[in-house]
């Protein structure tokens, strides 16, 4: 008589070799008076020596078993699990099922076949179907004859470009990006302060096209945002062209396959494109922050769709900006930078490094306005090529931006209103003032780019920096 | 089961989507008078036009190549970026 405290669950697939070698055993089993309950994955008239065979094909069971490997035998006493084995190991199956013999003239071992619930992207979806994940955003189910694509854009999802529709799967699939809980909430997110939980962040990265491995930048990306410092609120109202940058720095920028190198600030990076536009998705659909509504910019710039990159620590001679911020080089962050557009500043000549802070600060002058001091702040991406100057003269990069600082020096005389004949400039009170062009860490050094070029680029920022305006904010990035 | 999408906005508006806000006023609006090509939708839209300018309206007039299709994007587009509003008259 089988012992009714010891029973057994058997879970099979018929397209697996191992699975078709054992069903002798079975037989076997149940001869032996063996209670077994045997699931099938995916042909419940197999093994056709059991009578009634559990359908599996939906898979419920075999994930709620956690089943990884067909076969696998688990040994019960009443609901509870004692222990289990995989595959086919004559030793283990005669110890768990108690017997002296099994399977004779069967080789001693024989490794099992993945399960069909730990298929590729199989774990998500049955996780779905019967796990306990709850998802609380609102559920929009699309018509039958709805464009799914189309869809996004009418409902004003989207920033002019295609969205990767939103679908529960996806979501899903983003959230497994990260440990923190769908619903713990990052902030509140302008311009109308509705709260952003991890859950509504991951849908706007499933649109903005992020790979599940991306929702952390993400996540830090938009807490950054949201710190008072960073003025999200004013910068996205603001007619200037400036919105956020975020700079990624640290082992995930590698991890993750940013470029930080040639054409790194331009397009063909999946995550440096998709992130800083789930930011972007994130201020549009949570914050309703739209071009014409609270986004009052004059022009704007095309960084509004998307600006992040990664700074090239690898080949650099400098500390990174994180560092300089103060984070372990082993931290991943992201700095967020109220930016407007790319300048370039070329020097070809220049192989001394006073020579090429001459340039720098030449072009520096111009950023905002040539007559405006301690307004817009400045990040320099600094080529390679262009901080190899510095390094052959083993410059620091304090050294070069306290170079730069004097070089951008200006007697207010010089940047009063009406002088040089334009009425634009400083008001009357500074004429005897000796001012820097920018505040007190107004000027932001960032090592990235490809090899070849004797270029860096100048990103000016918005006019209302510091107290009165935006600050750059870093903030280190968990899983 | 048709395709399911996780709302990605704050869900402050309703599910559906809403149609555009209505005008509360015709003062200074033009307001775009579509004939379908059915027979007699040009006695309704006369009389709406006589009615629209007594008041001061300005009227302007679209018609459709046939009634059996929609209208041609050419005419969508005409119509929406000169008029604040449009009716279109179904008739027989």
């Amino acid at each position: 008589m089988p012992e009714p405290d010891k029973h057994y669950i058997l879970v099979l697939k018929q397209d697996c070799p191992t699975c078709a070698l054992i069903e002798p055993v079975i037989a076997e089993l149940e001869a032996a008076g063996r209670t077994l309950q045997v699931w099938c994955q995916d042909d419940p008239d197999f093994p056709t020596c059991v009578e009634s065979v559990g359908d599996d094909r939906s898979l419920e069971q075999s994930w709620r078993l956690n089943i990884e490997t067909v076969p696998t035998v688990i040994r019960m006493r009443g609901a509870t699990e004692v222990e289990r084995t995989v595959g086919w190991d004559r030793s283990e199956w005669l110890r768990i099922f108690e017997l002296e013999q099994l399977g004779n003239g069967l080789p001693d071992f024989r490794p099992g076949c993945g399960s069909k619930s730990v298929e590729p992207g199989m774990v998500e979806k049955l996780a779905l179907r019967f796990g306990d994940i709850t998802l609380s955003a609102r559920r929009i189910e699309i018509a039958e004859l709805e464009d799914p694509m189309e869809t996004c854009f009418e409902r004003g999802w989207s920033d002019g470009l295609p969205l990767v529709p939103p679908t529960e799967l996806r979501v899903v699939r983003m959230l497994a990006g990260t440990n923190r809980a769908p619903d713990e909430v990052l902030g509140l997110v302008p311009p109308d302060l509705q709260a952003c939980s991890v859950e509504k962040a991951a849908i706007n990265a499933v649109m903005a096209g992020c790979k599940p491995e991306y929702l952390p930048v993400v996540l830090a990306a938009l807490e950054a945002a949201l710190v008072d410092e960073f003025c999200m609120h004013g910068l996205l109202a603001t007619t200037w062209f400036s919105g956020p940058m975020i700079v990624v720095n640290g082992p995930i920028a590698n991890a993750i396959g940013m470029n930080s190198g040639g054409n790194a600030l331009g397009q063909g990076n999946r995550a440096n494109a998709t992130i800083g536009r789930a930011l972007q998705l994130i201020i549009r659909n949570v914050g309703g922050g739209k071009p014409g509504g609270v986004d009052r910019a004059t022009l704007g710039n095309p960084g509004k769709y998307t600006f992040c990159f990664a700074e090239d620590e690898e080949n650099s001679c400098w500390e990174s900006l994180a560092e300089e911020k103060g984070f372990a080089a082993d931290n991943s962050t992201v700095t967020l930078f109220a930016a407007d557009g790319v300048q370039g500043m070329a020097d070809q000549k220049s192989r001394e490094p006073d020579s090429l802070c001459r340039s720098f600060a030449a072009s520096l002058l111009t950023v905002g306005h040539r007559k405006f001091a301690m307004l817009g702040d400045a990040f320099v991406i600094i080529s390679p090529e262009h901080q190899r100057v510095f390094s052959d003269a083993h410059w620091s990069k304090q050294q070069v931006k306290d170079r730069i600082s004097e070089l951008t020096l200006r007697s207010g005389a010089e940047l009063i209103n009406e002088v040089d004949g334009i009425a634009e400039g400083m008001p009357e009170f500074v004429r005897e003032m000796e001012l820097p062009k920018f505040k007190p860490g107004g000027l932001n050094l960032v090592h990235a780019g490809g090899s070849g070029g004797l270029f860096s680029a100048i990103i000016g920022g918005w006019l209302a920096s510091g107290e009165m305006g935006s600050s750059p904010v870093t903030r280190e990035i968990t899983l | 089961m048709n395709e399911v999408f996780l709302d990605p906005t704050a869900e402050l508006n309703p599910e559906g989507r809403a149609v555009l806000p209505r005008l509360t006023s015709l003062e200074g609006k033009t307001v775009g008078l579509l004939d379908i090509n059915k027979p007699r939708g040009d006695v309704l839209l006369d009389r709406l036009e006589q009615l629209f300018t007594e008041r001061g309206v300005s009227v302007n007039r679209y018609s459709k190549p046939t009634m059996t299709r929609v209208a041609p994007l050419e005419v969508k587009q005409k119509i929406a970026s000169e008029c604040d509003a449009v009716i279109e008259a179904l008739a027989d």
